[in-house]
């Protein structure tokens, strides 16, 4: 039995400079094209070079048949630390946290995350019939409707088990438009009535339309330095107080009902000090509310198959008392590949550098970002959390 | 629930005729061995030597103990529905024709979890399934569903009948009705309930002794076919070729000779002439057409049979001359799956051993009942087989060629 040692501390790592390059339902560019854009706007918001970045990291659907190492090339960088994060909506805070200990260990000084995806017309299906092995032999062969199919299987399960309905998923994709709404970067600009989202079209039972969240092409990236490295460029940044993640966790489920936030989260809130309660906001990984549901159990604001009752007390919005994807999520802003899981850190630091605008949350010192992702066959594998706090 | 299939409205003449598509054709190699498996009809997975668990999907290495002997093996066939859904919206050109398409998360009784087409009969969560492997349109196995216990019209759920090629409604072309099989196929397609039955026959002014019998059966129309001209198959393949949805080849060519007897190799030549180059003919004539009609309505073209000798597979001996030339049957029927595939037509190889018939006076029982043949053929149409042995002896083949194939040539003949 290997015994595990106590975790190191973040301390001194923090994180600045949140891009969102806008999104665009179809575009004819490439990821390459989307990766630069971010790159950009990250070096111009940090007030450096772009090749001041020493460490890199990635994560897109869409680049092949390029590697990071490729890109680098593209972009006129030379960094000592880089990395390719193909984890899907784990990918931003799996990245945060190697780029964490990078900078901690001084292998690198400012490392550049980057998620970004182009969605040409026929990109989504190419990444679905390509996702995985798995996949390809197993899933997509069956009706080949993508994660809408897979995860349907899992909301219905999870729907007969612990008694959600329709209208709860709806709640809160109905929440997240409200708070879209306040977001000019959301793809999404029309209110939403829960009336609207029960009668909506069905897409794979019990997923409607609005419970799908829209492929697009965008890009998200934000800086990992230490502390006085930001101190002496002179920018505003949040600290990092723990992150976890875990792959493959209760395989033994024979279907989905837990992600691997449940075997770490002791260390999560343990690490950062804090408590569920303490929370400010919580950005979870909505590719689903199904998903959202699960997070909030599982990373302990309620107790395992009280999710649908946790979300008929609670309401989601910016000022409600439950502020949750203050940015709209990807139900509401768009899912841009791989970006979608950078969102969530994307948001959570406006939120806490108090620049998120006419959606801040009031007084935000605490925030929880989540991010889950990878459906290589029948669940969703990869989750990870992260917590952030204001400087 | 689902309901009665009925007989599709005649078509538009002037109705543009739908493109075949094919499901999604990309799997790992290991994943063929359930290819394998569904092909004969049987159900399995990869088993683990060392551990002995079930393991799905197909894998390089057992997830429990690492092992990398894992062996497709008989699984059982039960299992429970864990949950379901039903598919409104796919980016998938061929699943967009067939929307909504049921499927569900399945708890196989062996251990692994499946996703499966789910038939319209079955129940919901928490209800017993019984699972097969079946062969999509694209020659791909995957797993389905059904219920338990029969329910009404089973055979008539849509997605099923992707997976098979059941001559309900569908136009069938025999094509020699002088065979033995000519009779009890006919008989059996009309029960089965297809619309009209073909029989081709050579030299249509010699009389032969089942016409009769099969004129009597409702649906049957006697063709003129000859085999070995080109010009005859050409010229029904104009004929009737677009109305062809089963195509069974029956024809045959049965002359004992030695290798060594002088004369032999004429007798081989006219043997090929009659089932080889046979073969080719009817393919080159009908095989473009069918292809072109596998998605033309809810009876489309579906497939092709090829009644073979099982000692194609391993050389008999007293029948040296039969056995090449089904050899080579064999050869060009693979070469005919491949070019149909794109059509989603299904290339049936029924492999028999010999026929109760005078040709076979010589050998020993067991033999084969042509009517055996026909109910195999039958039953391979409404399961989606892809192989078919019928009878003992091919039986017996099948299994020690799978077992030795170099014991079955060294025990050939006697």
């Amino acid at each position: 039995m290997v015994v595990s040692r106590a975790r190191q501390s973040y301390d001194g790592v923090v994180l600045a400079v949140p891009v969102t390059v806008p999104y665009q339902r179809y575009s004819i560019e490439t990821a390459h094209w989307w990766m630069g854009k971010a790159l950009r706007a990250l070096a111009e918001g940090a007030g450096i070079s772009h090749r001041d970045f020493d460490g890199f990291s990635v994560a897109s659907f869409t680049m092949g048949p390029d590697a990071t190492i490729a890109l680098t090339q593209h972009f006129g960088l030379s960094p000592r630390h880089i990395d390719h994060v193909p984890m899907g909506g784990a990918a931003g805070i799996v990245s945060l946290r190697r780029a964490a200990r990078a900078v901690q260990a001084g292998d690198a000084d400012i490392v550049a995350c980057v998620a970004a995806d182009t969605n040409q017309v026929d990109t989504f299906r190419k990444t679905l019939a390509n996702f995985s092995r798995f996949a390809q032999d197993a899933s997509y062969p069956y009706g080949a409707g993508g994660p809408n199919a897979s995860f349907a299987l899992i909301a219905r399960h999870y729907m007969d088990r612990y008694g959600a309905t329709r209208e709860d998923f709806g709640k809160l994709c109905v929440a997240q438009r409200d708070n879209a709404l306040k977001n000019p970067d959301a793809l999404m600009k029309k209110p939403l009535t829960l009336e609207q989202y029960m009668s909506a079209r069905p897409i794979a039972e019990p997923f409607h339309l609005f419970d799908c969240v829209m492929p697009c092409a965008g890009a998200e990236a934000f800086l990992v330095m230490r502390e006085e490295t930001a101190v002496s460029l002179g920018l505003p940044f949040v600290r990092l107080l723990s992150a976890i993640e875990r792959h493959n966790a209760f395989a033994e489920d024979p279907v989905q009902v837990r992600g691997g936030w449940v075997v770490d989260r002791d260390e999560l809130y343990g690490m950062a000090g804090s408590k569920p309660d303490d929370m400010d906001f919580v950005q979870t990984y909505d590719d689903y509310a199904v998903i959202s549901m699960m997070q909030f159990e599982d990373l302990g604001f309620c107790a395992k198959g009280e999710g649908p009752d946790f979300v008929r007390q609670h309401t989601f919005t910016i000022d409600g008392s439950f502020p949750h994807n203050t940015s709209g999520g990807q139900l509401s802003v768009g899912q841009a590949g791989a970006a979608g899981g950078h969102l969530g850190l994307t948001e959570a630091m406006r939120q806490l550098l108090g620049t998120a605008e006419g959606r801040q949350v009031e007084d935000a010192k605490l925030g929880l970002v989540s991010g889950f992702g990878m459906i290589n066959y029948d669940r969703g594998l990869a989750s990870a959390a992260a917590i952030l706090a204001r400087a | 629930m689902t309901g009665p299939f009925l007989k599709p409205k005649r078509k538009n003449p002037l109705a543009r005729t739908t493109q075949p598509l094919l499901p999604p054709q990309a799997r790992s190699r290991k994943a063929h061995g359930l290819t394998l498996a569904a092909s004969v009809g049987r159900f399995m997975l990869q088993c683990c030597g060392e551990c002995g668990r079930y393991t799905y999907p197909s894998r390089e290495a057992c997830p429990n103990c690492l092992s990398s002997d894992l062996t497709f093996k008989n699984a059982p066939t039960g299992g429970s529905l864990l949950s379901e859904t039903r598919i409104e919206v796919t980016s998938d050109p061929y699943f967009r024709e067939h929307m909504p398409w049921r499927t569900g998360l399945v708890q196989l009784d062996c251990g692994p979890i499946a996703i499966v087409h789910l038939h319209g009969g079955c129940g919901g969560p928490g209800s017993r399934l019984k699972l097969s492997l079946q062969l999509d349109r694209a020659g791909q196995a995957v797993f389905f569903a059904k219920p338990v216990s029969e329910t009404p019209h089973m055979e008539d759920d849509p997605q099923w009948r992707e997976m098979t090629a059941d001559p309900k409604h569908r136009r069938v072309l025999i094509t020699d009705g002088r065979s033995p099989l000519a009779l009890p196929l006919a008989r059996a397609l009309g029960k089965a309930g297809a619309s009209k039955i073909f029989i081709g026959v050579t030299d249509r002014w010699k009389p032969f002794g089942q016409q009769a019998s099969l004129e009597a059966i409702e649906g049957v129309e006697i063709v003129d076919l000859d085999p070995t001209s080109e010009h005859s198959v050409q010229e029904l393949a104009m004929d009737i070729g677009v109305k062809v949805e089963i195509l069974i080849n029956t024809a045959d060519h049965v002359r004992p000779a030695h290798l060594f007897d002088v004369g032999a190799a004429k007798i081989a030549r006219e043997a090929i002439d009659h089932t080889v180059v046979g073969l080719m003919r009817l393919a080159q004539a009908f095989g473009p057409v069918m292809r072109s009609r596998g998605a033309d309505g809810a009876a489309g073209a579906v497939a092709w049979v090829n009644v073979l000798s099982v000692h194609g597979l391993s050389n008999a001996p007293q029948f040296g001359v039969h056995s090449a030339a089904h050899a080579a049957c064999l050869s060009l029927s693979q070469w005919l799956r491949t070019e149909l595939r794109p059509g989603g037509i299904r290339v049936i190889n029924a492999f028999t051993g010999p026929l109760d018939t005078e040709w076979f006076q010589t050998v020993p029982p067991p033999k084969v009942a042509p009517k055996a043949v026909a109910d195999a053929v039958l039953d391979g149409l409404k399961r989606g087989l892809e192989d078919i042995y019928v009878g003992d002896v091919a039986k017996d083949i099948e299994a020690r060629l799978y077992d030795n194939p170099k014991a079955v040539e060294r025990e050939a003949g006697q």
